[in-house]
């Protein structure tokens, strides 16, 4: 049978969003940027701390209501050094590789934060590993998670 | 049939943009405040339903995002399914999963921002990607076309759809959640800018922001709680073609199908006498007249004229979109389920200074989805 030739469409779909971070998320992101300070809230039932603050605890359906400022300190509960190319939805670019992907555990915060470690080098990596928030310089902070640069690995030992 | 209740309903204000609320927060609002509408607290919910459109929320999954705000993470999680289409198909998927027996109430809730995405690209998406989207169709140039066959087919006028906008921006006077509210003209409709002929922007729905949510119950619950249970008489859904040009557009066979469905469920023989109200999804004005014929309160072709002759007024015969409808708040995918919880309240005698006069019996809700209307749900609610 003669081979015919099989066509592809190649498009770049484009969709614009302008999401609002809402009462909860525009507390957080205004204490990144205008004061370099990491805000979470608790739940009033259970007393768990969240950060980002929540709209809601899950596991007891009530509104966080008691607003907590938290630490830029924390342990590395979670995390992958990542080795493939991924593009930076902020610049288009591509981010370069490697990098560490982590979930952090602030000091007295129950829930982890997502973020990045300065560290790639796996054998230097471990859970329970002390870190700690490095911000991006006054002027450049916007209000959005990436005010945060990273989070650096701490000279102290962890617990 | 009086086998599952309404026993709680809640929705947001509708406004061009809620700034002050992002998803969750929304879903919460609503969520707490159906089961505050029931006298129900998160621990009697064993069932939840969330519907969204990944879309117009731009992420994936949307629907399994808000697990925390409507409650079903509770205590470690419950059964949640989800719907991505109209609020009312959410509400019968809802419906379908208590008669299965497996469950005694469910909580449908529906989200929807309409301001944060591009609403022309996102309806341009919903379209065949090889041979129609890449053409540039989008919903408003869909629904015109559709006007136009209707139009041609009747002999409507433009004038015949500019009454519907008039009566239902009106009626969203008496509406505190309604978006668009205005004492309007004939001519203010006519003289408005003109988006895709025959369609002008007063013929338009508005770009809305908002939440719903309705709580249902078997007939046990719904017997012993203290409110007033609205029960779903009858319920039907069907759809057609996807691609227009497979359809008649002049007609919508898949709504006469659902309403002769869900009347046969809840023994409607005349639906212009039997009905007492009736919500209608108006994404564009001509669409009621259209849907109303569809829906058998008049012979083909004559939804027009029933509007022209007042008998969907406010003060009418049957009181269409007592709300404002659709055309005055439009938040896509909750404007169904907020056509079912304003049918409920008129129900309940509780829609406030929108209440219509004389008793509400038997009330019907509709929510659409797809294209011109390509899906259809029908919905009977009565005491
Ligand atoms: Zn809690």
């Amino acid at each position: 049978m003669e081979k015919s030739e099989l066509l592809h469409l190649q498009v770049v779909v484009e969709l614009p969003y302008r999401w609002a971070a809402g009462r909860n998320g525009s507390l957080m992101l205004k204490a990144l940027r205008d004061e370099k300070k990491i805000i979470g809230n608790r739940c009033p039932e259970c007393r768990k701390v969240y950060v980002p603050p929540r709209a809601v605890c899950g596991p007891c359906f009530i509104a966080p209501d008691e607003t907590v400022e938290l630490p830029a300190t924390g342990i590395l509960a979670g995390y992958s050094v990542v080795n493939y190319p991924f593009i930076d939805p902020e610049t288009g670019e591509k981010r370069p590789v490697p990098y560490t992907y982590g979930y952090i555990q602030l000091d007295g915060c129950d829930s982890y934060l997502s973020h990045f470690v300065n560290e790639t080098d796996p054998a230097r990596l471990s859970p329970g590993l002390r870190v700690e928030a490095v911000f991006k310089p006054d002027g450049e902070r916007v209000g959005q998670m990436q005010d945060i640069l990273h989070f650096k690995v701490s000279e102290e030992k962890g617990g | 049939m009086t086998d599952i209740a309404i026993v709680g309903a809640a929705q947001t204000g509708y406004r061009r943009r809620i700034d002050d609320a992002n998803f969750s927060e929304m879903v919460y609002e609503v969520t707490s405040g159906a089961l505050a509408d029931a006298g129900l607290s998160i621990d009697d919910i064993d069932n939840f339903i969330t519907v969204s459109n990944d879309f117009w929320d731009g992420r994936t999954i949307s629907s399994m995002a808000v697990q925390d705000a409507c409650g079903s993470s509770y205590q470690g999680g419950r059964n949640v399914s989800t719907v991505e289409g109209d609020g009312t198909f959410g509400l019968l998927y809802g419906m379908m999963r208590i008669l299965s027996g497996a469950y005694k109430t469910t909580l449908v809730v529906v989200h929807c921002k309409g301001s944060e995405g591009n609403m022309r690209q996102i309806t341009n998406g919903m379209f065949d990607y090889i041979y129609t989207r890449p053409l540039g169709i989008e919903a408003t140039a869909a629904a015109a076309m559709q006007a136009r066959c209707y139009m041609d087919r009747y002999g409507l006028t433009e004038e015949d759809f500019a009454h519907v906008s008039v009566k239902n921006r009106g009626n969203a006077r008496l509406n505190p959640h309604a978006q668009l509210a205005a004492e309007m003209t004939i001519e203010d409709v006519m003289t408005s800018k003109m988006m895709a002929a025959p369609l002008k922007i007063h013929d338009l729905s508005p770009i809305s922001d908002g939440a719903a949510a309705v709580i249902l119950a078997d007939r046990n619950t719904a017997s012993k709680l203290g409110r007033k249970p609205v029960w779903i008489k009858g319920i039907a859904h069907c759809s057609e073609a996807h691609y227009l040009g497979d359809r008649d557009l002049a007609e919508a066979p898949a709504l006469r199908d659902a309403a002769h469905r869900a009347y046969g469920m809840a023994g409607v023989e005349n639906p212009f006498e039997e009905i007492d109200v009736v919500e209608l999804y108006d994404a564009y004005s001509y669409m009621e007249p259209l849907w109303l014929e569809e829906l058998g309160f008049c012979p083909r072709g004559k939804g027009g004229e029933l509007t022209r002759l007042g008998a969907t007024a406010f003060d009418g015969p049957v009181p269409v979109n007592p709300s404002g409808g659709v055309l005055s708040a439009h938040a896509v995918l909750v404007a169904g389920l907020a056509r079912v919880i304003e049918a409920t309240l008129q129900i309940r005698g509780e829609a406030g200074e929108r209440q219509v006069e004389g008793p509400v019996e038997l009330a019907l809700a509709h929510g659409i989805n797809g294209p011109c209307g390509q899906s259809h749900c029908v919905v009977i609610l009565g005491e």
